[in-house]
């Protein structure tokens, strides 16, 4: 079985999938990729399930040695990565002869860049899924963020090798993009009628303590009209929710599955992979859209993904 | 007659994929049954198109496949499961028990809890120990049950500032409820004991140590038996 040798981890880095859905009534989150199309786009390229398991970089990426070579693909934002000091193209497929050693540096566009390779990464399911989940140490490769010396296990690659890319109207429609569209949240009546309004005309700053739970922003603060006690519900994935002091968080992929904040709005389905692109500091805009133009957005951004036309070779 | 069990649910969107349910804004077992019926139902029979059901108090978050359901249709397939809920057989509640060792360094509120409401340590964990709580649910993190309720004598706001790190096993309190904290997470609920149970267990069938439905009560433990217990 071919392996990838951990030399260096990168600052956060973990096994990812596209999560495990269905346990939230025992508390589970689905986890999964932060910037879920990324890695589909990645498997894609090395001609994988898009579900298999890569690698999910954060911010600095790590060293990976390739004893028996792999086919792989880079994809997200860009971390300046070099096989054996050869520039690797983002969203290319790469052949990585036995021994060579791929190196990834601080991020140059976005938060997280993904790493696919042929076979996907195999780790022992939990609830059906290979993502970690950081907080409770479940999932992933013994449930914790990569060290240097673990040793990564590669399922078995039965395709040769061929140059692969996205098509470019797939790239542009995945660029960065700082302005988070939103739908209504549940509690909408719990604050004043200019709330969602001035909560699309500011602008809002990602706080350091952001991470996979969720993105605390900074940035005028948005004030709740009743001071009703909320009884804690279900909170949906891209919740913008606003504790007691007014600075909303954006509840993420480790979310909690129930909370007790009110949520002014949501961001939509088919910009949540863009949140996962964002860095601490980052500013970011929201635009509130009808739950119509926010089903219609995604169903051609599904389209678009499941297009023949996606990948180019 | 018990009113028809439909009578009173609310639907709201929560966001472009998920749809929330209400019965009532109240922490009520009348609530809860409905919940627990719904969610139930919705298990035995499966939406093609739901994809996950998170459960709280008195609602139930849907979470559904835009691309196979929009909100208006979930809506009358959730409607027609409603008018059923009254045959919902549910499963036996089960009565469960949970050792627990009260106070000192793994129950760091516990005399302050006691302070405030004009009581002694003792007279707080008797209390405490006294009641069978009814898990409402389980959400926040794996395993994580929201128990009720707390006698009112005992009801206490959350610290004013939660704390970054609460150990595994910790039982807290917070407004009239009570619960386990099954990993190390950051927690606002004012800490009054630990248990030696392991809460949500990866390698069992049955993941989590407790169930929606479930009755808990606190058994209080020395700490000599709580490290006999840990260690068995």
């Amino acid at each position: 079985m071919s392996v990838i040798q951990v030399q260096t981890p990168g600052l956060l880095t973990t096994v990812q999938d596209l999560g495990r859905e269905g346990f939230g009534r025992i508390g589970v989150s689905p986890s999964g990729a932060a910037d879920p199309i990324s890695l589909r786009l990645g498997n894609h390229l090395v001609s994988n399930a898009e579900s298999a398991a890569g690698l999910e970089m954060t911010l600095l990426g790590g060293t990976f040695l390739f004893p028996e070579g792999a086919i792989l693909a880079l994809t997200g934002s860009d971390f300046g990565a070099t096989l054996d000091d050869v520039t690797v193209d983002l969203s290319t497929s790469v052949e990585v002869r036995p021994g060579q050693t791929l190196r990834l540096g601080p991020t140059r566009s976005g938060a997280r860049c993904y790493m696919c390779v042929q076979g996907g990464l195999i780790v022992t399911p939990f609830l059906g899924s290979a993502s970690t989940h950081i907080l409770t140490g479940l999932g992933g490769f013994e449930g914790r963020s990569l060290r240097t010396g673990d040793v990564l296990k590669i399922g078995s690659a039965t395709k040769s090798f061929r140059k692969r890319t996205i098509a470019p109207q797939a790239s542009e429609h995945l660029s960065l993009r700082k302005v988070l569209r939103v739908t209504p949240g549940p509690q909408i009546d719990w604050f004043s009628e200019s709330s969602l309004r001035s909560l699309c005309e500011g602008t809002y700053r990602v706080g350091e303590q952001s991470n996979r739970m969720g993105l605390r922003l900074e940035g005028a603060p948005v004030s709740q009209r009743s001071g009703k006690q909320m009884i804690t519900e279900g909170v949906s994935l891209g919740a913008v929710q606003v504790p007691p002091g007014g600075s909303p968080i954006i509840v993420f992929v480790e979310q909690q599955t129930t909370g007790g904040y009110p949520k002014i709005a949501n961001v939509i389905s088919a910009d949540l992979h863009r949140v996962g692109q964002l860095r601490p500091r980052d500013e970011i805009r929201f635009e509130q859209v009808t739950l119509e133009t926010a089903r219609l957005l995604l169903i051609e951004q599904e389209r678009l993904l499941t297009s023949g036309e996606l990948i180019l070779e | 007659m018990p009113p028809p069990m439909t009578e009173g649910a609310r639907f709201q969107p929560a966001s472009d994929q998920s749809l929330l349910v209400y019965f009532g804004q109240q922490i009520t077992l009348d609530a809860h049954q409905r919940v627990r019926r719904l969610l139930c139902l919705l298990e035995l029979e499966p939406v093609a198109g739901i994809r996950n059901l998170h459960p709280a108090y008195c609602s139930l978050l849907v979470n559904f496949d835009v691309l196979k359901l929009s909100h208006g249709e979930l809506e009358a397939i959730l409607r027609g499961y409603l008018d059923r809920l009254e045959s919902v057989r549910l499963p036996d509640r089960r009565q469960l028990e949970i050792p627990m060792c009260y106070g000192g360094e793994f129950g760091p509120d516990l005399h302050e809890v006691a302070a405030l409401h004009g009581m002694t340590p003792a007279e707080a964990i008797e209390l405490h120990a006294s009641v069978t709580y009814v898990v409402y649910f389980l959400g926040f993190v794996p395993g994580f049950a929201y128990l009720g309720q707390l006698s009112e004598a005992l009801a206490t706001p959350r610290l004013a500032t939660p704390r970054r790190s609460v150990p595994p096993g910790s039982v807290g309190i917070a407004g009239n409820q009570t619960g386990v904290y099954p990993f190390a997470t950051p927690g606002g609920w004012r800490l009054i004991g630990r248990t030696p149970i392991a809460m949500f267990r990866p390698d069992r069938n049955n993941m989590s140590f407790l169930s929606i439905g479930d009755r808990v009560r606190f058994m209080p433990i020395s700490i000599e038996r709580f490290t006999a217990l840990e260690n068995a």
